[in-house]
């Protein structure tokens, strides 16, 4: 079946099986190789995507029941060629090890900003929540999303 | 893994949906939030033949205070009734079981109606219902729309009385005067299976006596467990710490948990002891106003 999907700003056409799940189509057909594999259980969260703005795990949906809505991955961070805040935070505060998680925890920690703009400690936590990190360098992703929050408050980066 | 191919049907209105339900419910499975179905057809626990994307049906996601009950549709998703104030007025059950389901992203997608629908027996939700006596509304073409009490509607584990050509369209939540509730999880991690839970209600009439009683209990059965003795001993009472440890005592008994890893059987009968009793004191506190 012919979908039609708007990923990180630009629309993409593809012919898929239904059974195709969201994060393949991402990864396979789209050829956005860091939105991740880990569990593909449900379990894990680092195959974890916006959809229309809200997190989900695309390991746990089918790349059908996205035709005509928008998915961002952590490709669509960007902003004109800039670091998103969140990307800006996470290297100054090596909010990463291995960085299997990452780019699920950033789009996480973005979705998360955007509707807190000072989160505390515990706030972010239960936000990861659904998201496990194999380092558990959980202490340094909590800063660096509360890092990039600070620095989108001031409109600076660090 | 993947899941075994299938025929993809997306209607756009309900009639098309019931319709399609009525002409070939048997090989239909319904996908909502898909956070269980998906993973099960993964499995290939379930490989249904087709699956029915209800997605794209108009205003079927909405929280609504209507005629006397909450109605919640078969589109709200877990965090909308975590986010929902109408809930948290009208029933603090509810509003305390929400956080606990899944975890935040599952949360997005996963729905209330669902959870009902696939009737996993160490879900938190059909506890949730046995307690504060809700209603699951079915619809099918041919048979229009059939109201059931949780209670008749969750017959075992993975068992409901739904048939194949009907669909679930919403939850009602009963409305009381002065009542509270609570639901009480442990879990190792979030997003665990509970290792034990227990949904408590209270409603209290104008002298304070507990007219009304729901305790229910989850992963301590092979299904989500009513315990109408432990609401027995309360209804006509008025709240004690006392009361409130008789109740937890008969539910300890009548629960059955087994051996596994999350825990002995005799460490998860204390718990349920221990939330009951708890839950029924926070139950309280929210019925007095707290």
């Amino acid at each position: 079946m012919n979908i039609t999907v708007n990923v990180n700003g630009s629309e993409r056409t593809e012919d898929v099986e239904p059974r195709l799940l969201l994060v393949d189509f991402i990864r396979t057909r789209l050829g956005l190789t860091g939105t991740h594999i880990g569990c593909d259980t449900t379990s894990c969260g680092v195959c974890t995507v916006l959809v229309d703005g809200a997190p989900v795990k695309s390991c746990t949906m089918f790349a059908v029941q996205a035709d005509g809505r928008s998915i961002k991955t952590v490709e669509g961070l960007k902003e004109n060629g800039n670091l998103h805040p969140i990307q800006q935070a996470f290297k100054e505060a090596h909010g990463l090890q291995c960085g299997y998680c990452t780019p699920a925890m950033m789009l996480v920690g973005s979705h998360l900003i955007e509707n807190n703009s000072a989160p505390t400690e515990d706030e972010v936590r239960w936000a990861i929540s659904g998201n496990l990190c194999r380092c558990t360098g959980y202490v340094n992703i909590v800063k660096s999303i509360q890092l990039a929050a600070e620095m989108s408050a001031n409109g600076t980066e660090a | 893994m993947y899941p075994r191919a299938f025929d993809y049907l997306r209607p756009t209105t309900k009639d098309e949906a019931l319709d399609i339900l009525a002409e070939r419910g048997d090989e239909v499975k319904i996908l909502a939030g898909g956070q269980s179905l998906i993973p099960m057809m993964k499995l290939r626990f379930a490989s249904p033949p087709t699956l029915m994307d209800i997605n794209r049906l108009p205003n079927l996601d909405t929280i609504e205070d209507v005629n006397g009950h909450v109605r919640v549709q078969a589109l709200v998703r877990h965090n909308d009734v975590v986010r929902s104030d109408t809930i948290s007025k009208a029933n603090s059950c509810m509003a305390s079981a929400a956080p606990w389901i899944a975890d935040p992203i599952i949360r997005n997608l996963g729905t209330i109606c669902g959870s009902i629908a696939h009737h996993d027996p160490e879900g938190d939700w059909a506890s949730v219902l046995l307690a504060i006596g809700g209603e699951v509304v079915t619809e099918s073409r041919d048979g229009g729309e059939r109201v059931t009490p949780a209670t008749d509607f969750l017959v075992d584990m993975f068992t409901t009385s739904c048939q194949p050509t009907e669909m679930v369209t919403e939850i009602r939540i009963p409305k009381y005067s002065k009542g509270g509730g609570n639901y009480q999880k442990l879990e190792r991690k979030i997003g665990d299976y509970a290792t034990v839970g227990a949904a408590t209600h209270l409603e209290l009439d104008a002298s304070g006596t507990i007219s009304k009683a729901g305790i229910a209990l989850t992963s301590v059965y092979h299904h989500n467990l009513k315990v109408p003795a432990a609401e027995a001993v309360l209804v006509g009472n008025s709240p004690s710490e006392a009361l409130f440890a008789e109740a937890g005592q008969i539910a300890k008994e009548a629960c059955e948990p087994v051996d596994d890893v999350r825990g002995s059987a005799q460490y998860k009968r204390d718990v349920v002891r221990v939330f009951v009793e708890r839950g029924l004191a926070a139950s309280l506190a929210v019925a007095n106003g707290a």
